[in-house]
């Protein structure tokens, strides 16, 4: 099992090849293995995203970072997409704004995010994100599902009402911590994360509470007990490093 | 044990001579569309019947697999004379084996001169509902296995390429990508593991051809895939088959074990240093596993979630090796086309669209079944001459054709082709076969209502447009039929539709608005009707007016 | 063994250390015929459900240790696919076709049908155990729509009636 370095699945990447393209009309640089996502951002270029987190696994699935390429009719994900030379990458045209806004929108819709009573309160990437967007009012119905809050744990309570779906726990748990008390149970609208056999978190025989999942949510589904709002800020700065340190040395559960 | 050719030719020899000793010769579709209306049954009371008149030698009786007019089932064909019997029961048993040699039962028989069986063209099922699909020998004698002899003994990796883009083949599972291209890919890959997969995970729902190529006919499928093995340098093969389809799963078992014990499976395939294994996984029901990556998952034991491509499993497949994946129909395919040359199937179908075309007729039409035309056949005369049009008087609607991922083809289309490229241009797809034909009662909101259902229930959940938005189409669906919806929510609607379908991860969710998109497109009258007047002009809704 | 499997309370009691009782050796075989890989999870799961009827907790649990697959990762494959079941099955288990063609013919109207009449919808079992209701995407008997399976045994062209009559004569 050759994984390529930074848990990519991509081994037809060469590293030592160089590359140049264009982002927003902007001349850049690339290594062919590094994503739009990463050289945009190398260039102060903002593509808002959810499920990516530097340090974990890319998934390309929160679409939020979709971008268009000149002479091709998709909208490609920027955080799983590999400049080639000279690609034309538009980041912020009408179109892809509109469809963030569009996503954004529906995630709001899909749980009950009433951010005034939430302990991210301030601190949240999706409220965050929504500031980012302009998104100031939700076009869709709210599907107002009903989520129970789990605080079995001693020390961290997950509120799926918060949840986004972007599995960075079930991945740092994977990959980082090496655990895998995380996971997703279901499909579909009725996906649901879970720890081990979907017991109460506070029973999961699995889990080290070593709290990085808590560290990487992006929203205030899975919080620290007994935090206030101002507390309630996470800490990921770890992640890169432990990626590096722990490397790959197993086949990724999640993929 | 190895065969070579004479081998071959001897087992085909001792199967014809034995078949030719019969005078008469029974064949009863035990495909499970007869066999769930009795058709078991009814095969072992003719043994019976046969047996206690001491006609054993002279008389014939066998298992065959689809006959293709299910609707029609029990269906018994007799081969000398060519007749059919239709909707056949225990208490006939003792009418036909009398009739055997004299005159027909006329009351049992299927009109001669009928339509669906004159007009179609059978490659993909020549031997369906001729042999019987639990017997290697009877395939062998209509030149099974010889289209892989031919390709492992005298023919060169490069010319199978040749002869399988020669042919213009494209992939029957949906998408029609070119067959040839898919495999010269793969082939062209390093590594010295390489893996070809068949789909069998049928999922449309209202689609069963696979399931029927699988159950009359399975080695054809296993020859296609040994072909396959030898183009690309692969030597292990997988079938990805439903659960939900025991029979094919048992057929398909039992003609792997067939072929390993004869050597055409294993190492040193007929004296070559070609070795290929192929093993059955079940698939455990998720629509979404018809999705390459997602398959693949499925097979390494994980959920059937699609992953971005690129890359693509051609590259970076199963194990993280070159994999090729073809739909059972496209391996259906090879054989004929190694034996008779890419050439001639090239010959067969429209330009862009080669060969013939397996469907399954459902819906409001008289002859429900599976048939197979070639490409480029009129609409119309699927419908109304093989199909023989819509029963009880009533008026045709549409056509729907692509399951889920497709759309509602109206009346002002039906003397277009059926081919890839025509489907395409009216916003629907041809999908993996499956055609269900609509009449005046079937209501095309609540149609549109249903494949959304669908979409929804059987989206992975991954990625959040295909998982919000297929929900939030189908409560708006619901609003609409319910009679509660307003001409923002339509205005939501279309904005929601190319939502999904521009921003969606795979395939699924990206063709997941087509049904709800060719019918607003086609028949918008309809959900308008539903809006303003509250009132659905099928019948079919029970709207909010209707109920109060 | 035999008396441990007489309620279903019982069976998980007893599935905490599984049993080497016949339905769990044929679970067993399964992994073993695939050297305990793990990509054998699903192929397994298939043997469960086929020697117990249903994925038993415990035997989740087994299967996990025994192919080294996370107890999160088997119940989320366990979910994940709509052919697995984690409740007991009833006594009787009625499918009903709901593929286009059977949709067409009518098979929305037969459920309805049941749910009112009996009172369960799908995925649910009669409160005294009997019947359990499944909805098949697609059975490919959709010449016979619509077409369902009465305790393995396909029937066709049903219509709401002669499903409830069916139902009824389990009870």
């Amino acid at each position: 099992m050759s994984h390529h370095p930074k848990g990519k699945l991509r081994t037809d990447l060469n590293p030592s090849r160089l590359l140049t393209f264009k982002i927003d009309d902007r001349d850049v640089s690339a290594r062919e293995d590094e994503s739009i996502l990463e050289v945009a951002r190398q260039n102060g270029i903002a593509i808002p995203t959810l499920c990516h987190l530097d340090g974990l696994s890319e998934r390309g699935a929160c679409r939020l970072c979709i971008v268009e390429v000149r002479g091709v009719a998709k909208l490609l994900p920027s955080c799983v997409t590999f400049p080639r030379q000279d690609m034309e990458v538009i980041t912020n045209s009408e179109r892809v704004v509109n469809y963030r806004k569009k996503i954004l929108e529906l995630l709001f819709t899909e749980r009950n995010h009433v951010c005034s009573v939430c302990v991210s309160n301030g601190h949240c990437e999706l409220q965050n994100l929504s500031v980012e967007l302009g998104v100031t009012h939700v076009r869709y119905n709210y599907l107002y599902p009903e989520h129970a809050v789990d605080a079995s744990h001693s020390r961290f309570s997950v509120d799926h009402n918060r949840c986004v779906l972007c599995l960075r726990c079930v991945r740092v748990c994977d990959e980082i911590e090496g655990a895998h008390t995380w996971d997703i149970m279901g499909r579909g609208i009725t996906s649901k994360v879970i720890t081990d056999l979907n017991q109460p978190w506070g029973t999961a025989e699995t889990c080290t509470g070593c709290g990085k999942c808590v560290q990487v949510c992006p929203t205030g589904a899975l919080s620290e007990k007994g935090k206030s709002v101002a507390e309630m800020i996470k800490r990921r700065q770890f992640l890169p490093y432990l990626q590096m340190m722990r490397g790959r040395q197993e086949e990724s559960w999640q993929k | 044990m190895t065969l070579n050719i004479e081998d071959l030719h001897q087992i085909a020899k001792i199967e014809q001579d034995t078949q030719q000793g019969f005078q008469h010769r029974i064949n009863v579709c035990v495909a499970a569309g007869c066999l769930s209306c009795g058709s078991g049954v009814v095969k072992d009371a003719l043994a019976r019947e046969v047996g206690k008149r001491g006609l054993d030698n002279w008389c014939q009786v066998k298992g065959v697999g689809c006959l293709g007019l299910c609707t029609a089932g029990p269906l018994i064909a007799l081969e000398v004379g060519g007749r059919f019997y239709q909707g056949v029961k225990v208490a006939d048993v003792a009418d036909i084996v009398e009739a055997l040699g004299a005159s027909p039962v006329d009351r049992l028989l299927y009109p001669d001169d009928s339509a669906f069986f004159q007009r179609q063209l059978r490659i993909v099922t020549e031997n369906c509902g001729r042999i019987d699909p639990e017997r290697i020998e009877e395939y062998i004698a209509e030149s099974g296995y010889e289209g892989l002899y031919l390709a492992l003994t005298q023919m060169t990796r490069q010319e199978v390429l040749g002869q399988v883009t020669e042919s213009g083949l494209r992939g029957r599972g949906g998408a029609g990508f070119p067959t040839g291209l898919k495999w010269t890919t793969v082939a062209k890959t390093v590594d010295s593991t390489k893996f070809v997969i068949c789909n069998a995970d049928e999922g449309d729902p209202g689609a069963f051809m696979d399931r029927s190529v699988l159950e009359s006919d399975p080695h054809r499928v296993i020859e296609g895939m040994a072909v396959a093995g030898y183009a690309t340098g692969a030597s292990q093969g997988f079938i990805y088959v439903r659960a939900e389809y025991p029979l094919a799963v048992k057929r398909v078992r039992m003609a792997l074990s067939q072929a390993e014990r004869m050597g055409i499976l294993g190492n040193n395939i007929f004296n070559t240093n070609f070795s290929f294994n192929i093993k059955v996984r079940l698939g455990a029901g998720a629509f979404v596993c018809g999705e390459e990556t997602a398959l693949i998952a499925s097979i390494e034991g994980r959920m059937g979630r699609p992953r971005p491509r690129p890359p693509f499993p051609a590259e970076y497949g199963l194990w993280e090796h070159p994999t090729l994946i073809n739909n059972v129909e496209t391996f259906a395919n090879i054989p004929p086309i190694i034996r008779h040359g890419g050439k001639w199937f090239a010959g067969i179908g429209t330009e862009k669209s080669k060969g013939t075309k397996v469907f399954a007729l459902a819906g409001k039409i008289v002859n429900t079944g599976l048939i197979e035309v070639p490409m480029g056949m009129p609409l119309r005369e699927i419908v109304y001459e093989i199909g023989g049009g819509i029963p009880e008087g009533k008026r045709f609607k549409a056509v729907q054709t692509g399951g889920p991922s497709g759309g509602c083809i109206p009346q002002q289309f039906l003397d277009m082709p059926v081919d890839y490229d025509s489907l395409m241009q009216v916003g629907s797809i041809m999908g993996s076969g499956g055609m269900i034909v609509m009449d005046e009662s079937s209501c095309m909101v609540d149609v549109a209502k249903f494949f959304m259902e669908f979409c929804m229930s059987e989206s992975c959940g991954k990625c959040a447009p295909c998982r919000v938005g297929t929900r939030q189409i189908y409560d708006i669906l619901c609003k609409i039929t319910a009679g509660g919806a307003t001409t923002e929510d339509l205005a939501t609607l279309e904005d929601l539709c190319d939502l999904v379908k521009h921003t969606s991860l795979c395939g699924l969710g990206q063709s997941a608005p087509n049904p709800v998109l060719t019918t607003l497109n086609y028949f918008r009258d309809e959900y308008l009707a539903h809006i303003h007047d509250k009132k659905c002009l099928a019948g079919a809704c029970k709207t909010a007016k209707e109920v109060s | 063994m035999k008396e441990e499997s007489a309620t279903p309370e019982r069976k998980s009691a007893s599935a905490k250390q599984p049993p080497e009782d016949h339905r769990l050796r044929m679970v067993n075989r399964t992994m073993q015929l695939y050297r305990n890989q793990s990509h054998a999870l699903i192929e397994t799961l298939h043997a469960v459900q086929e020697s117990f009827g249903y994925l038993e907790e415990g035997v989740l649990k087994h299967v996990a240790g025994t192919l080294r697959v996370p107890l999160s990762r088997v119940y989320a494959v366990a979910t994940f696919y709509h052919s697995f079941t984690l409740k007991p099955p009833g006594e009787h288990t009625c499918v009903i076709c709901m593929g286009t063609a059977c949709y067409i013919g009518g098979s929305g109207a037969i459920l309805g049908d049941i749910k009112e009449k009996v009172g369960i919808g799908s995925g649910e079992t009669t409160p005294d155990g009997k019947v359990s209701l499944l909805v098949a995407r697609c059975l490919g008997s959709c010449g016979l729509a619509p077409a369902g399976v009465f305790d393995g045994e396909v029937a066709g062209k049903l219509s709401p009636d002669n499903v409830i009559d069916k139902i009824g004569r389990w009870r």
